[in-house]
């Protein structure tokens, strides 16, 4: 230990490896979700209240499905960078990477699910 | 040149010595609402696998996200998705390099805060 140096000590310890290209990722979808946000709102507002029929009916129209779908599988995807985050700024140690699998299967599992249900009214 | 005082080197001063500003506070909030969205988007995803499963899962679901919970849940979550997305704005203008000194990162907040309020207001109104 005595013998290694500050430039060696520092390697491999920057935040300049992936992070960039996580921060990157977190813009675009953000940008994409700027989109889909406000439509969806007031797409999903106006038919939250009705019945099952006119809900079914609703979604089988192809742009309130598509931008549902898109919103659901973004709007996880964007969620699944954030929480990353969040768990590796305040969790440490094998907690941090037990709760970043649980949340990655969580978001993963919720998109999936949702774009398959959307899909399943649609066709 | 190694090993000069390690471990032992003065502290930074942590989140819990600063008086609570503005700035700090509306970006707080804005990582606050992003991961508290996940409830609302889960109770969305289960409206939608229920609708897909028929009318009885629909009816059971539907109940829920339109009880008095589900309602509170969904009215907070408007705001929150209302500011998190006016939040995400300024972080867009910031990665340009532009707003970033106090003054105008105050300002930014304080429309954050004052407009995210008007559009739940007036989303609540339109729905």
């Amino acid at each position: 230990m005595g013998f290694m140096t500050d430039r060696k000590r520092a390697v491999g310890h920057g935040s300049a490896k992936s992070g960039t290209m996580a921060h990157w990722h977190m813009t675009i979808s953000s940008v994409g979700l700027l989109i889909l946000i406000p439509i969806f709102i007031f797409q999903f507002g106006a038919i939250l209240g009705h019945s099952y029929e006119e809900v079914v009916a609703y979604y089988t129209r192809p742009v309130p499905a598509a931008i549902a779908a898109m919103t659901i599988a973004l709007s996880f995807i964007h969620f699944r960078g954030g929480v990353q985050v969040l768990i590796e700024d305040y969790i440490h140690g094998s907690a941090r990477k037990a709760l970043i699998v649980a949340m990655t299967c969580l978001s993963y599992g919720a998109a999936g699910l949702g774009v398959f249900a959307v899909l399943r009214i649609a066709l | 040149m190694a090993d000069v005082n390690r471990g032992n080197r003065p502290l930074s001063p942590h989140l819990t010595i600063y008086r609570p500003q503005l700035t700090s506070m509306t970006s707080i909030f804005v990582r606050l609402t992003g991961n508290a969205l996940l409830v609302a988007m889960l109770m969305i995803v289960w409206w939608f696998v229920a609708a897909a499963a028929g009318p009885e899962a629909f009816a059971t679901a539907d109940g829920f996200v339109r009880s008095w919970f589900g309602d509170l849940v969904m009215f907070l979550s408007t705001w929150a998705i209302w500011y998190h997305m006016f939040g995400g704005i300024r972080h867009l203008i910031w990665d340009q390099g532009h707003m970033l000194d106090v003054e105008r990162s105050e300002t930014a907040g304080l429309i954050m805060i004052i407009v995210s309020v008007l559009m739940t207001i007036f989303t609540a109104i339109v729905l």
